[in-house]
């Protein structure tokens, strides 16, 4: 247990430390902050809560606010996503050629909901609206991958080949 | 130390007379170019696989005087990755990485052309050249000139196809206030959607008494299906940024934001590398050419909020707060960034700003219809053969674009509906095909110009179902700060939902109507008061789909799964008991010879049994 | 002067005022409810729309200002039907459990339901549900009963500069919450209480403490012993339909008898402690070297802002607990032995203007010999319920008098509810102790009125003693910056929390947001308390008899041993988040 708690601490150190190099790049100023919030969620795959409260403090911003700037812009998360994270597009193009069943097999496929993450931390599930792919559709991507011209099937031999992957 | 004029002039002789072969066919140039589209589309079907594998292979075999250019989109995604061999101008579509040794084994150093990879037209026929593609027959380039033709990394190529040459042309030799008389006179009028005239807003932040003024480009472009701004910025950022300082010096502010989407890595990189090269050259920072003119462009990213498309939401953002709009008036030409005269346009406005300047404002207004000028480019996309950007005059009919251009619809199916303007705008259906579109033409049938985004639906789309599907997308959105759009877009979606699972009502209707009309007028902005359009222009032209929902509980596309049935028809059924076989639950019943029947409580709604009927006795 | 037509009526209004006030001075009324006057306007509710001829959609009257030539109407048909709509929206996802809302009677919303005649719902469908956060001591969050007007956003963020609140998450998920939807306890909150004061209906509200009191009138083992702030005799009345301002002590101290309490003390008794205890303080620090400028401690909201913010500053603040704490730990202790009741029988209640107070009083080291200060602390608000809880007919009660022997107070220790209160009570001990005879000078009337900040010089026995008040948050976090960074060039600092101090406190009686609007609330209570001084016969706290007696009787002198174990206290970083 508290092993455990000082491996935590560690962790938030570290992160704290990595932080403020990110800041330091950046004046003091409000108009950065969505700028540094897409640094820290590329760099970690999601804002951590002791990121949010060192540019709190760097940007002198009520952390409430920097809270509500995060869950505002759908590019932000809380949590981290999994470690392979399916979006299926669900733009007007891909919508009106079926996008809403290969994500529906997606779901089923993965047990989870748009928005989740399997309880292994491999897969997550999301939704975009649009990828710019829009000759391809309908769409869905894994990680940086684009699969285009999807059918159930596809995205059912797509996830098996993950599912197979470490 | 920035170039000068004459510096620039001259790149521009050089560098024009080494790329002639890009726009000339008949170039005698000993060089050949193998451009390979690097947009966003071509990109996800590994086109930067081909770049590389053509580099490898050119650098492998020894091959002289052949370059291989990224470019911006060519236009025709759905026939992507696409190549073109200049100057012969071979167009190649759907290419693999491994086809590129065959392109250079037979193309360019066999000099005969790889059949198979030439695009098919709907007839069979085999199309060579790019220009004869009917796809781009109808098509006029103005804001997507130099797509697909430079390099967008490579501000010498900008340069040589006169790149700059308005820039220097207005701090030289125009007066801010000409400036603006010739943008107003060439009735140009914003691309982003409500279509104000851009010089009048140019003329509006002029006119304001301020230290501090901005200029920003809006290139949030969110619209699900719409990709036109992010092409332009994919294949030509030099030429927003450009038009960016020209509305600078226009206005008299010497800082301009470009409000980006970072879900477009491509577009952001490209505008990266632009502004690095453009401030290198000394076209970005202070004095340019010498004047006492300065001008900077940042980029600010956005994090994924629909909203933040509507100017003061956006600014809000840059000004990193949630994206929640203001009340408009004041407009942001008197308070915007940081409560400083601001001006935005979108990247579409911006990209005919220059040809505006070069070819003149009687050039512009030639173009188009009484009352749009020019040119707009549309994101085709949906149940339609050849899916792409296209960009055409103003006053091209929905028919010529959806049939001509777009080459129709796939699968034999029959056009239901076109939907322009996203959330925005409003389904129109076949009596409408022959509109000229314009801004008022849109308007007036009940949808809108918006950014561009066109998307064709056929015959098996349920309109009530597209409906939700807007719905769902402008509550996702919604902002949440005012009531109507934050309480009332979720109770529509609740109607439509209500309705698409077999729950509704009649009375269900006229609420609808009643919570559009009054969202439409109480709503803080664009966003909110739009968002009943979709619903609006499905009601007007298919009342009778959302009728049948609510009466008869049916719904004739099926895609209402709760609703749809699956019938036989005994005349046409002969008893074959093939639809009993592939069902896969069990639903069909009937003794071999005589009329089958579906139980309706079991049936899956899959359709495999229509399909498979041999007598197409089984529909719905 | 701009000329404009407001339905059909002529009218010339300033130039910069909205079509919202404009209207208001002509007497015509436009249904707001995000409105709040210098503290929320957004115009994020809709209700304040109306036509402006020319116009393309409707207009936002609250915001947007008049125009020479304007021509608004304000209830058309499709005006009035808009608003319905927005009205029917926001019902449609609000708790409806109007009947068991500390908000019924005095509900914004349920105005406005009543005004539109709301028979039914329209357009019911799915609510945003959330957990109540009823974990701190002092404020309870029901955001089942949000309108998300924001008003409480305005007043934490715009006017405190705390930001505790704000609002997340996007579209119809939209609520206002606290970092991480963390509970008010853990986060950056200081419990001013000022969002209370904010909000139209009964989303935000103090945690109600009138059962645990009733629980304890009743145990005829337990000796009550109630005592009421200076702020609470000013605005009680308000809770009976009396005007505001008006000096109801009679009625409240005859009400507090009926209720059943034991003995109803002054908390101004208390406020005579304190300034003795501070003042002595004061000129101990002045005297002797010690850190300076020192802070008053009196008001616990800023206390809590303080030991978040400025940990390393908490040397600056007094040691003196607050008044009623003080007055506490007098009554457990000298009290309690003087009349021979056991002290652990004695259950205390403060009446206060004030929510932060009922955290103080659940502060560990507000206790002494075992025995807690002040058990329990109920607000303005709470007391009014009470009252009507107990079949008392307010407005008609007879006037009658705190008890003997402890319920006489000086006119300083009234004028202790307003901003500036504090200083000015102090300076006149403080003066007279220096001078070391009575100086006959009541009146520093530069620490008085309703600005944030007030500096003023003031000279004492031939020193300069400079002394500056904040009122607000805001205000006290622009102070403490001078003082980090070593800019401070005074000596006594007076901090409220409240803007305009404790008579505009978070417990008080809730105006409406026309009320607000057209009516100087600050300043009608703090006058009536600047009236009680005027009249009071003993002005100055030192002068106080029954002062005297204690500390002869017990606490000898200010700043004694005694003294210290009972009427100081300690204060400690806390951290700003435990989230």
């Amino acid at each position: 247990m508290e092993e455990n708690t000082k491996n935590i601490n560690c962790a938030e150190e570290k992160i704290k430390k990595e932080i403020n190099e990110i800041l330091e790049k950046y004046t003091q100023t409000k108009d950065n902050l969505i700028t540094i919030l897409n640094e820290v969620q590329v760099k970690y795959g999601y804002i951590p809560k002791v990121a949010q409260i060192e540019i709190s403090n760097y940007l002198n911003i009520a952390l409430a606010e920097i809270y509500g700037v995060i869950t505002f812009y759908s590019r932000f998360t809380l949590v981290p996503k999994g470690k392979y994270n399916v979006s299926v597009c669900l733009g007007t193009a891909c919508f009106v050629k079926g996008s809403r069943e290969i994500l529906e097999r997606a779901k089923a496929k993965l047990g989870i909901e748009e928005g989740q993450t399997t309880q292994d931390g491999k897969f997550s599930l999301d939704t975009t609206r649009c990828v710019g792919a829009c000759g391809l559709a309908p769409v869905f991507t894994i990680n940086d991958e684009v699969y285009g011209k999807a059918t159930v099937k596809k995205i059912d031999e797509v996830l098996d080949m993950y599912m197979a992957k470490e | 130390m920035g170039k000068t004029i004459e510096d620039i002039d001259n790149i521009r002789k050089e560098k024009r007379k080494e790329l002639d072969l890009r726009v000339n066919i008949n170039s005698d140039s000993i060089e050949k170019h193998i451009l390979v589209c690097q947009g966003t589309g071509c990109t996800s079907s590994k086109s930067p696989e081909i770049l590389e594998n053509f580099r490898r292979l050119i650098e492998e075999k020894n091959i002289e005087n052949v370059r291989v250019i990224k470019t911006g989109c060519f236009g025709l995604c759905s026939k992507g990755p696409i190549v073109i061999i200049r100057p012969e101008d071979t167009f190649y579509s759907m290419v693999k990485p491994e086809d590129c040794e065959e392109i250079i084994n037979t193309h360019i150093l066999g000099g005969k052309i790889v059949e198979r990879l030439l695009c098919k037209e709907l007839n069979g026929a085999v199309v060579n050249r790019l220009d004869e593609l009917p796809f781009y027959k109808k098509q006029m380039r103005i804001a997507l000139k130099n797509c697909g033709v430079i390099n967008p990394e490579d501000i010498d190529e900008y340069i040589a196809f006169d790149g700059f040459k308005a820039l220097e042309k207005v701090i030289t030799t125009m007066s801010q206030d000409e400036v603006i008389e010739e943008i107003s006179k060439s009735g140009l009028r914003g691309r982003g959607g409500a279509g104000f005239p851009t010089g009048k807003k140019w003329s509006f932040v002029k006119a304001e008494n301020s230290e501090q003024k901005y200029v920003i480009c809006n290139a949030d472009e969110g619209d699900p299906g719409a990709f036109m701004d992010r092409s332009i910025l994919e294949g030509d950022p030099h030429s927003v940024i450009e038009a960016m300082a020209i509305a600078g010096y226009a206005i008299g502010a010497s800082k301009g934001f470009i409000y980006v989407r970072a879900e477009y890595p491509i577009a952001v990189k490209r505008l990266q590398i632009a502004i690095e090269q453009e401030r290198e050259y000394g076209l970005l920072g202070k004095n340019i050419f010498g004047t006492d003119f300065s001008f900077e462009v940042e980029i600010k990213l956005g994090a994924g909020a629909f909203v933040c498309g509507e100017e003061t939401a956006l600014i809000e953002s840059i000004e990193g707060k949630r994206g929640q709009p203001r009340v408009k008036p004041p407009y942001p030409a008197k308070y915007g960034l940081w409560y400083k005269p601001t001006l935005i346009n979108n990247v579409e406005t911006y990209a005919n700003i220059t040809r505006i300047i070069l070819n003149g404002a009687d050039w512009y207004s030639s173009i188009g219809t009484e009352t749009s000028k020019g040119t707009k480019v549309f994101a085709l996309g949906g149940n339609v053969n050849n899916v792409g950007l296209v960009e055409v005059p103003m006053g091209t009919t929905l028919r010529e674009i959806i049939y001509d251009i777009g080459g129709g619809i796939p699968n034999g199916r029959e056009f239901k509906a076109a939907q322009t303007g996203g959330p925005s705008g409003g389904c129109i259906p076949k009596e409408h095909l022959d509109t000229k579109i314009d801004y008022e033409s849109l308007a007036q049938i009940g949808s809108m110009m918006g950014s561009g985004g066109l998307i064709v639906m056929d015959d098996t789309k349920c309109m009530v179902n597209i409906a939700k599907f807007y719905l769902d997308f402008t509550v996702s959105e919604s902002c949440g700060k005012c009531t109507p759009c934050r309480i009332g877009t979720k109770r529509m979606l609740e109607i439509l939902e209500r309705m698409c699972d077999g729950n509704g009502t009649e009375e269900d209707l006229y609420k609808l109507e009643k919570l559009a009309f009054n969202i439409k007028r109480s709503a803080i902005c664009g966003l909110g008061q739009t968002a009943p359009n979709p619903v609006i222009s499905t009601m007007k032209y298919f009342r009778e789909e959302y009728r049948q929902h609510v009466t008869a509980y049916e719904c004739k596309s099926m895609e209402c799964k709760a609703l749809a049935k699956i019938k036989i028809d005994e005349e046409k059924c002969r008893g074959c008991d093939i639809c009993k076989k592939v069902c896969p639950v069990g639903a069909i019943t009937g003794e071999p010879g005589k009329v089958h029947t579906i139980d309706q409580s079991k049936c899956i709604k899959c359709r495999s049994c229509m399909q498979k009927c041999p007598f197409k006795a089984i529909g719905c | 002067m701009i000329n404009l037509k407001i339905d059909d009526k002529e009218i010339s209004v300033p130039e910069g005022i909205t079509i919202l006030e404009a209207a208001r001075q002509a007497n015509i009324d436009i249904p707001t409810l995000c409105y709040l006057k210098e503290i929320n306007q957004i115009g994020d509710c809709r209700m304040c729309i109306v036509e402006v001829e020319g116009r393309k959609g409707f207009a936002t009257s609250c915001i947007q200002k008049v125009e020479e030539g304007m021509v608004v109407h304000t209830h058309t048909p499709a005006v009035m039907e808009a608003r319905r709509m927005v009205l029917d929206l926001i019902i449609s996802n609000h708790a409806k459990d109007c009947l068991t809302c500390t908000r019924n009677g005095n509900c914004e919303l349920q105005a406005l339901a009543i005004k539109f005649n709301v028979l039914n719902i329209e357009y019911e469908g799915e609510r945003t549900k959330h957990k109540v956060d009823d974990k701190s001591p002092a404020i309870v969050r029901d955001f089942n009963k949000c309108v998300l007007c924001r008003r409480c956003v305005g007043a934490c963020k715009n006017i405190q500069n705390i930001g505790a609140i704000d609002c997340i998450n996007r579209g119809f998920e939209s609520c206002v919450s606290t970092a991480g939807d963390n509970s008010l306890a853990d986060v950056d909150c200081t419990y001013c209480g000022q969002c209370i004061e904010a909000c139209p209906t009964g989303a935000l509200h103090e945690q109600d403490d009138t059962a645990k009191v009733w629980r304890k009138l009743k145990d005829p083992d337990v000796y009550t012993i109630v005592q009421t702030a200076p702020a609470v005799r000013v605005a009680l009345g308000e809770e009976f339909g009396m005007p505001i301002g008006e000096n109801t002590v009679g009625k409240m101290v005859t009400a507090l008898k009926k209720l059943g309490f034991d003995k109803v003390f002054d908390t101004n008794t208390g406020a005579d402690f304190t300034i003795m205890e501070e003042a002595n303080e004061f000129v101990d620090r002045i005297s002797n070297g010690g850190v300076l400028p020192m802070i008053t401690s009196c008001c616990p909201a800023w206390v809590r802002f303080a030991e978040k913010n400025y940990p390393e500053q908490l040397a600056h603040l007094s040691s003196c607990k607050s008044p009623h704490q003080m007055f506490g730990a007098v009554i457990k202790s000298y009290y309690a032995k003087k009349f021979n009741i056991e002290a652990s029988k004695i259950y205390t209640v403060s009446v206060m203007p004030c929510i932060a107070k009922k955290y103080e009083c659940t502060r560990e080291e507000m206790e002494q010999d075992g025995l807690r200060d002040v058990d329990a602390v109920i607000t303005t608000r709470e007391l009014a319920r009470m009252i009507k809880q107990g079949n008392i007919e307010y407005t008609s009660l007879e006037d009658s008098i705190f008890d003997d022997p402890m319920g006489e107070a000086s006119g300083a220790a009234a004028i202790f509810g307003t901003t500036g209160g504090v200083m000015e009570a102090a300076l006149r001990t403080a003066a007279d102790t220096i001078e070391g005879k009575n100086l006959g000078q009541f009146e520093y009337t530069k620490v008085r009125g309703s600005a944030g900040i007030k500096r003023a010089s003031v000279n004492i026995s031939g020193k300069e003693i400079r002394v500056v008040v904040a009122s607000g948050l805001r205000n006290a976090r622009k102070i403490m910056n001078e003082i980090k960074n070593g800019k401070a060039d005074y000596d006594f600092v007076e901090i409220m929390a409240c803007p305009g101090g404790c008579v505009m406190g978070g417990g008080q009686p809730i105006k409406n947001s026309k009320t607000r609007s057209i009516v100087d609330v600050r300043k009608l209570r703090a006058e009536a308390l600047y009236t009680i001084d005027e009249r009071s016969v003993i002005r100055k706290s030192h002068e106080n008899p029954t002062i005297k007696t204690i500390y002869k009787e017990f606490f000898e002198n200010p700043g004694s041993e005694t003294a210290h174990k009972y009427l100081h206290t300690k204060y400690k970083k806390q951290e700003k988040y435990n989230i």
